[in-house]
């Protein structure tokens, strides 16, 4: 046995070894694949201004761009609205204009988007589809900024990363994923969280943003700093079976300028309650509900880029920028499943992007605009004393076996455990002999007058003292439902003991049981 | 689709309530409402959306957290309130005056990703 321990360990090492190696020699491929390209796209270019003929010359794609971009340049919308005019995003200072200009027009959307430099905040659940199709699609520099690692409980919807690459970097993960799938676009990691005071400099690279974050705090500062970047931003978000999503300050004007898009703070002035805000891991979320949205962003990402207009033609120049702004509402399980409504333009006391702007690149970078503090944060609540919680161990030497359906063989050992998760959760996993009372039912209930219904008749009735626990997943809902079963007075004035188990199921999972689901 | 009317002297007005982005689970999980209210509010003036906010806290809301929908007054941070598909600060927010038939939607606003 501990011969064929040592065997697999060995074995495992090994893998580990040659998939590093292998890891490395495609990197080390794809910088060179990526240098030559970038070579012979100069020497295009170089040779265009020159007017020089030479065979390689005469087209600014590779033979192998057009092969791989053609299906998406001959769509109108890409060729028409994308006519390229060579001052456009700086792509070539002082050339020959009018040659590029003519020999371009109809395939300069794919120029532009070789130009173009995106930055996606979060490369989760909507940063994984959206670089994959803004990948595939040539975009000349992608930008990924993310501080998390690649966890099990991604892989279901952030389809870029492999489950070989559980613990490793997401915009690591990403990133090789991407390689893969188009070596051309240069392709940058930003392994940190973004934070206010690098956000500005990390913006400045980058002609357009994707917020694909996942709270408010980060969403406040990516509009802030892409309203004082002069960026325009692509912001979407999803949760259970709904996703949303605008495009912001477009067109991009200076903070004071009515023509420009609204921003963030325009449609939200001011953030949500904390204890409002659900997330993925919390609330939940289908994988390609928040792909559809991930998706739709690297739609929109392309409309901007091909509709960016070159200097001096601004205000007629490309799509979007005259139309009124709008909100994108999906709905998995509605009809229809996309609704989409007007939004109001730039609020006149906007905090930013007014001319009343409070919220300028020094507040944010100094610090004196306070993300966190603005957005508060929930705290998990405290809402019993150290005597109305038991450990999840304490609960199991007390009462053993009773996670399994074995309580009662002794009157002493009898009590009531109510589990306050949804239905759902409760069906996925149990404990033996508890009963389900989802917490909603809980709060909808009025204080006031008779018994509500969904307290279980032997509670209500019965005149025994015994015990009652309440358990939910992390131990914050069970601390609301003690409180509520005290007001009903069935603690007895304090001759029946209701507490919770402190930290709910997972702390069950940690002390008691470690092959508990973990979901 | 839950049926939210209440009987009422006078002429009414029948409109349609929406909640979405998580505010359903406030409402019973319904999405859709029908909803018919006064065609005048007590002062005499035509019923517009400030009325329409306490009334349905106090008809259709089934959660007890009143704040989860209404603070100080109004719709709390981080909902958008939407009067035929469009923001309703194009639309004169709650003065808006309500017109039989209307689609009223209120949106919670979601930051997962």
């Amino acid at each position: 046995m501990g011969d064929l321990d040592e065997r697999c360990a060995a074995l495992r090492a090994q893998i580990a070894a040659t998939e590093a190696q292998l890891a490395g020699l495609k990197s080390e491929l794809a910088s060179a694949q990526e240098a030559a390209a970038a070579k012979s796209n100069h020497a295009e270019l170089s040779d265009n201004q020159q007017a020089q003929p030479k065979s390689a010359s005469r087209w600014p794609l590779l033979q192998e761009e057009y092969k791989r971009y053609g299906r998406q340049m001959i769509v109108s919308q890409v060729g028409l609205e994308g006519e390229f005019h060579s001052s456009d995003m700086g792509l070539s200072g002082n050339g020959d204009h009018e040659s590029l200009t003519m020999s371009s027009s109809d395939w300069a959307g794919q120029l532009k988007l070789r130009a173009a430099k995106v930055l996606l905040v979060g490369a989760g659940g909507l940063g994984c589809p959206a670089a994959q199709y803004l990948a595939g699609a040539g975009v000349g520099t992608l930008g990924l900024i993310d501080g998390d690692t690649v966890e099990v409980s991604n892989l279901h919807r952030q389809v870029l990363h492999r489950s070989r690459n559980v613990g490793k970097y997401k915009v690591d993960s990403a990133i090789e994923s991407l390689r893969e799938l188009n070596p051309h676009p240069n392709y940058i990691a930003h392994r940190t969280h973004l934070t206010p005071s690098e956000a500005p400099q990390i913006f400045a690279q980058y002609d357009l943003i994707l917020d694909c974050t996942d709270n408010p705090a980060t969403r406040y500062l990516i509009s802030d700093t892409a309203v004082l970047m002069g960026k325009p931003l692509v912001s979407a978000s999803a949760l259970r079976t709904e996703g949303q999503l605008m495009v912001l300050n477009n067109p991009p004007r200076p903070p004071g300028d009515k023509q420009g898009g609204p921003c963030y703070r325009c449609v939200f002035p001011k953030p949500p309650p904390a204890d409002s805000v659900v997330s993925c891991a919390d609330g939940g979320i289908l994988g390609p509900v928040v792909g559809t949205m991930g998706v739709l962003q690297a739609l929109e990402a392309i409309k901007v880029i091909t509709a960016m207009a070159g200097k001096g033609e601004a205000q007629n120049g490309g799509t979007g920028a005259q139309q009124s702004p709008l909100l994108h509402m999906f709905s998995a399980y509605s009809n229809p499943l996309f609704r989409t409504i007007r939004i109001r333009s730039r609020r006149t006391n906007c905090a930013v992007c007014s001319a009343e702007a409070t919220v300028t690149l020094d507040t944010i970078t100094s610090g004196s605009t306070d993300y966190v503090f603005f957005c508060g944060s929930a705290h998990s609540p405290s809402l019993l004393a150290p005597d109305e919680r038991i450990s999840a161990r304490e609960y199991n030497e007390k009462y053993p076996g009773s996670d399994l359906g074995r309580q009662g063989s002794s009157a002493s050992s009898s009590h009531t455990m109510i589990d306050v998760r949804d239905k759902v959760q409760f069906g996925i996993c149990s404990l033996g002999d508890s009963i389900n009372i989802p917490i909603s039912n809980i709060l909808a209930s009025t204080s006031t007058g008779e018994t509500p219904s969904w307290v279980p008749a032997e509670l209500a009735t019965s005149e025994s003292n015994d015990p009652i626990y309440v358990v939910c997943r992390l131990g914050n809902d069970s601390q609301l439902a003690v409180q509520k079963l005290k007001d009903l007075g069935l603690d007895r004035g304090g001759k029946r003991y209701i507490g919770d188990i402190r930290g709910g199921l997972r702390a069950w999972r940690e002390q008691v049981d470690s092959e508990w689901p973990e979901y | 689709m839950s049926d939210g009317t209440k009987g009422a002297a006078g002429p009414s007005i029948p409109i349609t309530v929406e909640f979405t982005g998580g505010l359903e689970l406030l409402f019973g999980n319904e999405r859709k409402h029908k909803v018919s209210l006064p065609a005048c509010m007590d002062d005499g003036n035509p019923t517009n959306i400030a009325y329409l906010l306490p009334y349905l806290v106090d008809n259709l809301m089934q959660d007890q957290r009143k704040e989860m929908f209404i603070m100080e007054g109004n719709v709390r941070p981080g909902i958008l309130v939407l009067i035929n598909d469009a923001d309703w600060e194009l639309e004169g927010e709650e003065t808006y005056e309500l017109q039989p038939g209307d689609n009223i939607v209120f949106v919670s606003t979601l930051h997962g990703g």
